[in-house]
């Protein structure tokens, strides 16, 4: 029982992480079309940002997550304007080209500064070890990450239901052309909302060192993770992917926990069967 | 246009290029074989996505499927090579036909992630099935016959690069023929547009499935060939960076023309060998580079380059 309810914490945690992490590629590749498979890149630089900040730099654990997420944007802002503006609309085939290539090159230049070994961060003592609740163990940590990440998804729905941005937002991805044409910035609308997926993914990398591990393979390593809760969650709400990390972070943790012989093989099968089943995700609205 | 008896050449000159390899650099012979494969799965994969226009990240499952399919029945006791070329060829092709209408089946974007979790289901699978494939240690104790009963294979890779060429170039004619073939031209009209080919009577998702399988046998017999040249097989056989090798040879040599698959294939292996002897950062970092430009800039890859300049220098009075 204590390990049914340690594994659903830990399961709901990394689901919450996975969200955070992907939430920027529901935009880009459900909403946008673009085959973006370089979003785990920008976790990854936010991870290292954050390593950087807080073992060698010695800056305290939430300045560097700050800090992480920043750096990711600013990158994923840069990116955006100088390059994939370009492949916006092109066919499929390009664009898998252009993200892969740029997954090896953020891949090799982490590789050439920090070495392909796993990176380890020292949490500050207030989020180590274990709080008792009724008995059992939970970790301080998960208990940071379900908080963080679950502010994170609440402000996201709200911004996007609620705000000014979030309606232009809406109108630019419905129908470009006629967003365009009522007088809406709809490319500077795509560069801040893919900055802002980036800066989340920089955050969700940053948080994810101590879960996830980060090392130069961790954009292609979690890929599939990303591609199943934009898959699977479709891409027309927030709550679609935050419902669907969810279940894909507690499956994950209960088969590693329960039956580790069959490992990823689960995530895969699961993603293929989905994608068969449900091409335009779970909570998809009915095509009109 | 270019006059007829130089298109002859352009079409007689990468087996030229293999001939003088051949003669030229005995001590090269492991390279070559290893281009020759390299380039028997580009050919596959034009004909998937340069001709069909079906874009695929887990092609590495098909060479793979027959890297091991080679490998174990060489390993159980029947090391007769061209017997294996054929068992890589179906096995591969029967798990196209039963993973084509999986892709075919949604759109295209979707069906991209479909390759993409199918091929690494396959490798994931191979990893964890240890017993039978050796999972991360690879697939040891595999003894290949002499080819024909004559040919053993040798340490300097003489027979493999014979016989990896021999069988690149019987397919690459028989790739010829398909895709100038009814057929072929049935797979372009597809890809040009995709709504209008039922329009004409075209039986769309039959020519794909059949498209998909047929490029799936390619990819099973390079896989093989891979298997019974090395007397090995590793999981890297099935890796997602085998596919995304192969996608980038294609492109870099040019889609839709076979000829740039083999140029692709050569020029890419041939970068890999110097590159990655220097440092695999480097190579890694330069790979990443030349995709981005590729998908920016390339229009046409290396085949592409090498019409313009051609038509330039036909212009030219």
């Amino acid at each position: 029982m204590a390990a049914a309810i340690t594994v659903l914490l830990d399961g709901v945690a990394s689901g919450m992480l996975l969200f955070v992490l992907s939430v920027g590629l529901s935009v880009t590749l459900g909403l946008m079309n673009v085959v973006n498979l370089a979003h785990g890149a920008f976790g990854m630089v936010g991870g290292y940002v954050c390593v950087v900040l807080l073992n060698r730099a010695g800056v305290p654990f939430l300045p560097s997550l700050a800090a992480a997420t920043l750096a990711a944007a600013a990158l994923g802002w840069l990116l955006e304007r100088l390059l994939y503006v370009r492949i916006y609309g092109r066919d499929h085939l390009e664009q898998v080209l252009f993200s892969i290539g740029l997954v090896f090159v953020l891949g090799a230049v982490a590789d050439f500064f920090m070495g392909a070994r796993q990176q380890l961060i020292q949490l500050p003592d207030w989020l180590s070890g274990r709080v008792e609740l009724a008995g059992i163990g939970l970790g301080r940590y998960r208990i940071f990450l379900i908080l963080v990440c679950g502010a994170v998804a609440v402000g996201l729905h709200f911004g996007l239901v609620r705000t000014r941005f979030g309606a232009r937002l809406r109108a630019a991805v419905d129908n470009g052309p006629v967003a365009r044409g009522m007088g809406l910035p709809v490319g500077r609308i795509f560069s801040l909302t893919f900055a802002l997926g980036s800066g989340l993914a920089g955050l969700g990398g940053a948080l994810g060192v101590e879960v996830l591990g980060l090392d130069p393979n961790f954009p292609l390593k979690w890929l599939v993770y990303f591609l199943v809760v934009v898959a699977v969650g479709g891409a027309n709400s927030v709550m679609g992917p935050f419902a669907a990390a969810i279940l894909l972070g507690v499956l994950d943790v209960a088969g590693k926990y329960w039956v580790p012989e069959v490992g990823a093989f689960v995530i895969y099968t699961a993603m293929v069967v989905l994608l068969l089943a449900r091409p335009d995700g779970l909570l998809a609205r009915a095509r009109t | 246009m270019i006059r007829a008896p130089f298109r002859a050449l352009g079409h007689a000159l990468p087996w030229l290029a293999a001939a003088a390899g051949y003669v030229l650099l005995p001590e090269q012979w492991p390279l070559l074989a290893s281009i020759a494969i390299a380039a028997l799965f580009a050919v596959s994969l034009d004909l998937i996505v340069g001709y069909a226009g079906v874009v695929t990240l887990g092609h590495a499952a098909f060479f793979g499927t027959g890297a091991y399919t080679a490998g174990l029945l060489a390993q159980a006791g029947w090391g007769e090579p061209l017997s294996g070329l054929l068992a890589a060829a179906a096995a591969a092709a029967l798990l196209g036909l039963i993973t084509a209408p999986l892709v075919l089946r949604t759109g295209a974007l979707a069906g991209l992630m479909v390759t993409l979790g199918l091929g690494l289901m396959l490798y994931e699978a191979a990893n964890k099935a240890a017993p039978i494939t050796g999972g991360a240690d690879g697939l040891q104790g595999v003894e290949i016959w002499p080819l024909l009963g004559l040919f053993r294979f040798d340490l300097y890779g003489q027979t493999a690069y014979l016989y990896s060429l021999a069988v690149l170039f019987l397919l690459f004619l028989l790739a010829r023929l398909v895709v100038a073939s009814p057929f072929g031209l049935s797979l372009r009209g597809i890809r040009g547009n995709g709504r209008r080919a039922p329009a004409l009577g075209v039986p769309v998702r039959a020519r794909l499935t059949a498209a998909y399988a047929l490029s799936a046998a390619y990819a099973g017999v390079a896989g093989a060939l891979l298997a019974q040249t090395n007397a090995f097989v590793s999981l890297e056989a099935l890796s997602f960076q085998r596919s995304a090798d192969g996608l980038l040879m294609l492109v870099l040599g040019g889609l839709g023309s076979l000829y740039g698959a083999l140029l692709g294939a050569a020029a890419l292996t041939l970068a890999h060998h110097a590159l990655s002897e220097a440092s695999p950062i480097f190579w890694q970092l330069w790979l990443g580079l030349a995709l981005i430009a590729l998908a920016l800039f390339g229009r046409g890859g290396l085949t592409g380059l090498l019409r313009r300049l051609a038509d330039a220098a036909a212009r030219r009075p």
